[in-house]
């Protein structure tokens, strides 16, 4: 049973009389990489900050390995590491001066720094600047160095807020194998906060959204997936030998159809239900043969609009 | 907290403000003493022959005001200068979230700036003492003895408790204020009140408390004076003038500005011991002390719970 990285219980925040996180459950375990969804003001980074006790909880408690966030916050900041929204460095000093800095700010002795600075710098593919004053990095360059800067103090958990917005498509396929590096390799636990629904699906083992200050759903991208098929919405994606508007007219037909959509020559079916068979003897009926019928995985995007649009 | 304290020295030195104080100091310093060396050499058949070395700082000449006048001054705009933009820039410069996710004590990076900065000023201080110093002794020739080298000791300390707190006031305004124009401002506008607002204050305060007339008794002058006094003690620049008045000039045996002519006739000449002039003075220094134990206080109470966002 993997150790539990990080607990939430009933965790709130209140700014005045305005509620910004309202008593929010979470557990992260390590190993595993959590994404945290929702909209601009729903609450993620407040929450964030809640954990590294850079802010104070209204009431509820946040625990990281047992400590608690707000009372020993440096205990939790030695085991944790953050990438804010926008990771700010000593623009004067080189990538190296800063890392050995923030190396020397967690006690870590000399030599061995020296050896995981290169060793990181390598890693995030900043070797080659390493010498050159962080001023001159692009944004790019800067989050790489957000990670290594991360790593340095090998943390059993990692809290990335929106680590690939902005960044070049090369640099987000490189900052996420990193995140799945961090999991996997290193067994760390990682929330990651995103608006990129796309990348969050593609390396999030869980995922929790929060609307308003409220978890409104949580599970892996299969237990969610379900949520959506368990509401009834169905989706199918329908190739034929022979496609004509007659075939669609009489798919469309079907009672619990809600819509068909032409993309090309597949067919995107929207029902109630699951109508495998229908169609398939609706397409042998019109003379035609099915090449490929395939219920299609729901995407986080629709997932995530299901639910911002219910608010 | 003393890795912040080397990095922020190392910066201090590095930067355009540490190098372009220290060519201002010292041309005044220079200047100042030049003159002051010439006057007390004209002076020489007049004046008695002891603490001749002091007088280097306290002796004004024609046109130049006293080394000690000089500092009093403009002392506080070195404090000031190397405070203001402490923890603000920080912010603004997005490495404040950063340094404060790591392990250390959110006042250990307070205490390792103001340290850091009290430290580069008193090797200004001490330098340009040292330099007052060598040329004094170039041109008048006479070395200084046991006591006055106590003397310009105390004095040195007595410059840094006053620095001390205006470095203690800027970075007091740097953790209330966001951005580092109003944290200038303000303190520069409290500069400007304690300098040279004062006086007149005093004046006003002594006018309406203690009135004096052109047939008033010597009880209510001597009233007026003392309110005029007080009120003026209020500005740690008056404190530090009276300070160093009395360590660098042995023969001041009273604070008061009217001594009545029977007090005066009590009196022993000569000049006083260092403990003696010492004892005059010691309100004042622990005054000072307090002063800036005040704004740390106040520092602490606001940046120690404050919320610390990146964005």
């Amino acid at each position: 049973m993997a150790q539990v990285m990080l607990e939430a219980r009933q965790l709130t925040k209140a700014y005045n009389s305005t509620v910004v996180v309202d008593r929010l459950d979470l557990r992260i375990q390590e190993g595993e990489i959590y994404g945290f969804l929702g909209p601009n003001g729903a609450g993620k980074t407040t929450t964030i900050l809640m954990f590294l006790g850079l802010t104070e909880p209204t009431s509820g408690e946040a625990r990281i390995h047992g400590y608690d966030a707000t009372r020993d916050a440096t205990k939790v900041k030695r085991i944790t590491g953050y990438l804010p929204e926008n990771v700010g460095f000593y623009e004067d000093m080189t990538a190296r001066e800063n890392l050995k800095y923030v190396a020397r700010l967690n006690s870590i002795p000399e030599s061995e720094a020296t050896q995981k600075i290169g060793d990181l710098l390598k890693l995030v593919g900043l070797a080659d600047v390493a010498n050159q004053e962080v001023g001159k990095y692009s944004k790019g360059m800067k989050q790489r160095l957000g990670i290594a800067n991360v790593l340095i103090k090998e943390p059993r958990l990692v809290i990335l807020d929106e680590p690939t917005t902005g960044i070049d498509p090369e640099g987000v396929n490189l900052i996420l194998d990193l995140i799945v590096h961090m999991a996997r390799e290193q067994g760390m636990a990682v929330l990651l906060c995103s608006h990129l629904l796309y990348q969050v699906q593609k390396i999030c083992d869980r995922v929790g959204i929060i609307v308003d200050g409220k978890l409104v759903a949580e599970g892996s991208m299969q237990q969610m997936g379900q949520i959506m098929t368990g509401e009834g919405q169905h989706l199918l994606e329908v190739r034929v030998t022979q496609l004509d508007d007659k075939l669609i007219e009489s798919i469309s037909a079907i009672p619990t159809v809600r819509s068909v959509e032409r993309l090309g020559d597949t067919l995107i079916i929207k029902s109630g239900e699951d109508i495998t068979d229908k169609i398939s003897r609706i397409v042998v009926d019109a003379g035609s043969l099915p090449l490929m019928i395939r219920a299609q995985d729901y995407t986080l995007e629709e997932i995530y609009m299901k639910y911002f649009r219910e608010e | 907290m003393w890795t912040v304290f080397w990095k922020e020295l190392a910066d201090n030195f590095r930067s355009w403000r540490f190098f372009i104080i220290f060519v201002i100091i010292c041309l005044a310093a220079l200047s100042a003493t030049y003159t002051a060396a010439q006057t007390i050499i004209e002076n020489v058949t007049r004046t008695p022959t002891e603490f001749v070395f002091l007088r280097l700082f306290t002796t004004s000449g024609t046109t130049l005001p006293s080394f000690i006048f000089f500092l009093s001054f403009f002392g506080p705009l070195i404090g000031i200068i190397f405070g203001f933009d402490a923890i603000n820039s920080e912010r603004s410069r997005g490495t404040l979230s950063m340094v404060l996710s790591q392990p250390l004590y959110r006042d250990s990076l307070i205490n390792g700036k103001f340290l850091a900065g009290l430290t580069t000023i008193a090797i200004i201080i001490a330098s340009i003492i040292l330099i007052i110093s060598g040329l004094g002794y170039r041109m008048i020739g006479i070395m200084p003895d046991l006591a006055e080298v106590g003397r310009i000791l105390v004095f040195f300390i007595i410059c840094l408790l006053y620095v001390g707190f205006w470095l203690g006031l800027g970075i007091l305004f740097s953790v209330l204020f966001r951005r580092a124009i109003t944290s200038v401002l303000s303190t520069i506008s409290i500069w400007l009140v304690f300098t040279l607002f004062i006086s007149m204050i005093a004046g006003l305060a002594a006018d309406r408390v203690a009135p004096v007339q052109d047939q008033s008794d010597v009880d209510a002058v001597l009233e007026h004076q003392r309110v005029q006094e007080t009120t003026m003690r209020v500005s740690p620049t008056t404190l530090f003038g009276e300070a160093t008045e009395t360590v660098l000039n042995p023969g001041t045996r009273t604070l008061r500005g009217i001594v009545l002519v029977r007090e005066v006739q009590g009196m022993i000449p000569g000049p006083l011991s260092l403990g003696q002039s010492l004892m005059l003075v010691w309100p004042h220094l622990v005054s000072l002390l307090t002063l800036t134990a005040i704004c740390f206080a106040i520092s602490y109470i606001r940046f120690m719970r404050e919320e610390i966002r990146s964005t």
